[in-house]
């Protein structure tokens, strides 16, 4: 077993979004990849490439056996060279089909940023609607065992700033098969950002083929002190943290957006009208990042259910350390939850 | 440099071929020379990269493609757009920022596009268009159609890392994609010898063991036979090809005439006999070798000064996009 994954085993206790109920369950890997599985299945305009992707590891099992069932031209593995494989993916959009360009993390996208900023994210606004750009760029979030600075960065903030990328980043098995499949779906690029520790998490998921609509937030948890607007992996930890916090009779209402853009303000509004407090739990950097346009989308439409002012709970402004030790100075979760809320209640 | 033409196209090109080639080059010349012409008035406000001196590459190369093969372009884009068969009044519409133009003025003239001739968009990023016509030939061929994919791009798009990455991922698939390198020696004012160590743009494809071929891109004939056998090569599914065209890029980088010209070019580029013209090579070849009578190719110019000067009028005359639609087209 990998490093990581022992890691991954040892101090990332188990999730399950349906704990106690006798129904068909995957876990967060198991449900992409019968996402992609069931998408090749239907359309044969769809194709998946990447470094790795005929690994025995499979991307963290997404793409396991696909192909063998797919064949070479559909499922392929790919040089390292994600400027022109991302822009031969757009290309390859342009003429009709509908690529999923997968990564191992996202801070390999760096190396592709042209062809994302400057041809997939323009393409449809700079031709006038006639040339839309169907590709989902899947990236995975390393985090752990001395990943360090280039192989655990997150970077939706980076997307979310650039009009013309959706960006999607789901917390459960549940809502990564239904938001793979809207993203395959949409017309447009779509930035699909996975974090590493959530692949063992499971929970129930349809064999059916489904679809969540881009621009729903879900609420996870339902609560009344203090809305947690949390993203990708701090869903998971917040819903810890609510556990936790209830016990000292603090309630708190998580809810996960499952995508930044677009971005659903409404069901964030509704909660802070109810709380009057708010919590940005993110696993990206805080200054400049989705967690900061969370806050500013509050002041600007929400200043007057605010209670208290809004806390953010980031990773702090330095490039990930290798350090166990640094890296436990440097990730965020419960602990750093349950100690914002408990201020927000004094 | 500047000796007489002469036509080493017999059996190769047909008077016939010959006249069309001679029509798409003076189309081109005739829309750049107008739009050098007007450029001063600031009606057309979008930067405009002239591709007068280059009219052979364009028009040698597409008369070996259809409707259906796709070109991918670069921000000296009027050419490749022309030659393709784009629509003009589209494309002096966008030159004007009109509702009429061929991106309804959210593209400019770097962003040209007719999908109904096979012309996607053109990218201004040099070399981004590069791996889009490798996407393209992936596509046509998991989709089995008898098509090709031409991407355009100059000798600086050659320095940028993407061009080998597009090269290397053409041959491994064996895509049917032909890689054109205008080389006009100069990257806005930069000249080629102070950007690379090799002026041959034709020796970068050998480490892939792509075939390559330079031909003298201000001969036509010569443009269009290499590019025959290029399409074909690709047409038949032996994978991708690059043609390196030596051209002469007349003007500055960008807009009218090419007012610093002393103090960039190089000392050989400034001599008096430095210029050649495609254009009237070609007439004097139709003339003395095809014996092509000179009021038919006047004819020919009367023609398409017409339909230039209606589509300036169509461009001029057409409505300007509405404030109100700026948010639209983000998404599909």
């Amino acid at each position: 077993m990998p490093w990581t994954k022992l890691q991954i085993e040892r101090e990332e206790p188990a999730f399950d979004e349906n704990l106690g109920q006798d129904i068909r369950k995957l876990n967060f890997g198991e449900a992409l990849r019968e996402a992609l599985d069931q998408a090749l299945e239907r359309d044969p305009r769809v194709y998946a490439m990447g470094q790795g992707i005929n690994d025995p590891g499979g991307i963290f099992g997404t793409t396991d056996g696909l192909r063998e069932k797919y064949g070479n031209e559909r499922v392929f593995d790919t040089p390292l060279a994600e400027e022109a494989t991302i822009g031969m993916a757009i290309g390859s959009a342009m003429a009709g089909l509908r690529p999923v360009s997968i990564h191992n993390r996202p801070d390999f996208l760096m190396m592709a940023m042209d062809q994302i900023v400057n041809a997939a994210a323009k393409w449809c606004y700079m031709f006038a609607g006639q040339v839309p750009i169907p590709l989902v760029i899947r990236a995975c979030i390393g985090r752990g065992w001395g990943s360090a600075a280039q192989h655990s960065q997150s970077l939706h903030g980076l997307f979310t700033h650039v009009p013309g990328l959706k960006v999607v980043l789901p917390s459960t098995a549940y809502d990564a098969k239904g938001l793979f499949i809207t993203s395959i779906a949409d017309e447009n690029p779509v930035i699909f950002i996975e974090h590493r520790w959530l692949f063992k998490h499971q929970g129930s998921v349809p064999e059916h083929v489904y679809s969540i609509p881009f621009g729903q937030a879900t609420v996870k948890r339902p609560g009344k002190d203090i809305t947690v607007l949390a993203i990708s992996h701090m869903v998971i930890e917040s819903l810890r943290a609510a556990e936790e916090l209830e016990k000292k009779g603090i309630s708190l209402e998580v809810i996960d957006p499952r995508s930044l853009h677009p971005f659903d303000e409404e069901t964030l509004l509704q909660s802070l009208s109810k709380t009057g407090k708010l919590i940005v739990a993110d696993v990206d950097w805080k200054t400049g990042g989705f967690a900061a346009e969370v806050v500013a989308t509050v002041a600007e439409k929400g200043f007057h259910d605010l209670k208290k002012p809004p806390v953010r709970v980031c990773l702090p402004d330095v490039p990930t350390p290798a350090s166990y030790v640094l890296e436990e100075a440097f990730y965020r979760g419960v602990p750093d939850i349950v100690q914002a809320a408990e201020k927000l209640m004094r | 440099m500047n000796e007489f033409p002469s036509d080493n196209s017999a059996g190769v090109i047909s008077t016939d071929q010959l006249i069309g080639l001679y029509r798409e080059m003076a189309r081109i010349r005739l829309v750049e020379l107008k739009v050098e012409e007007l450029y001063h008035l600031d009606e057309m406000k979008t930067p405009v990269h002239l591709a007068l001196g280059q009219e052979a590459v364009s028009s040698g190369v597409c008369a070996h493609l259809g409707t259906d093969d796709r070109i991918f372009s670069n921000h000296r884009s009027h050419a490749h757009y022309l030659a393709k068969g784009g629509d003009l009044k589209a494309m002096i519409a966008e030159f004007y920022c009109k509702e009429t133009g061929c991106a309804k003025g959210r593209g400019g003239s770097m962003h040209l596009i007719d999908t109904a001739v096979g012309h996607f968009g053109s990218s201004a990023i040099v070399g981004g268009g590069i791996p889009h016509a490798v996407g393209a030939a992936l596509a046509f061929k998991m989709q089995k159609k008898p098509c090709v994919a031409v991407s355009f791009f100059g000798d600086a798009a050659s320095e940028q890392g993407v061009f080998f990455e597009s090269m290397s991922l053409a041959v491994l698939k064996r895509l049917p994609v032909i890689f054109v390198c205008e080389n006009n020696a100069y990257s806005v004012c930069s000249h080629i010898s102070v950007r690379q160590p090799n002026p041959d743009v034709v020796m970068r494809p050998r480490a892939f063991d792509m075939p390559a071929a330079q031909v003298d891109g201000m001969d036509v004939s010569a443009v269009f036979a290499k590019a025959k056998e290029a399409v074909e090569f690709s047409r038949q599914g032996h994978g991708p090809y690059l043609l390196e065209c030596r051209v002469q890029r007349w003007r500055g980088h960008a807009g009218a005439g090419d007012p610093l010209r002393e103090k960039y070019r190089a000392p050989q580029d400034l001599t008096p006999d430095w210029m050649r013209d495609p254009l009237a090579d070609c007439e004097k070849i139709l003339m003395a070798d095809r014996q092509v009578n000179g009021e038919a190719l006047e004819g020919i110019k009367a023609e398409l000064k017409k339909e230039i000067d209606q589509a300036f009028q169509y461009a001029q005359e057409s409505p300007l996009p509405d404030k109100g639609d700026l948010e639209k087209f983000l998404f599909k």
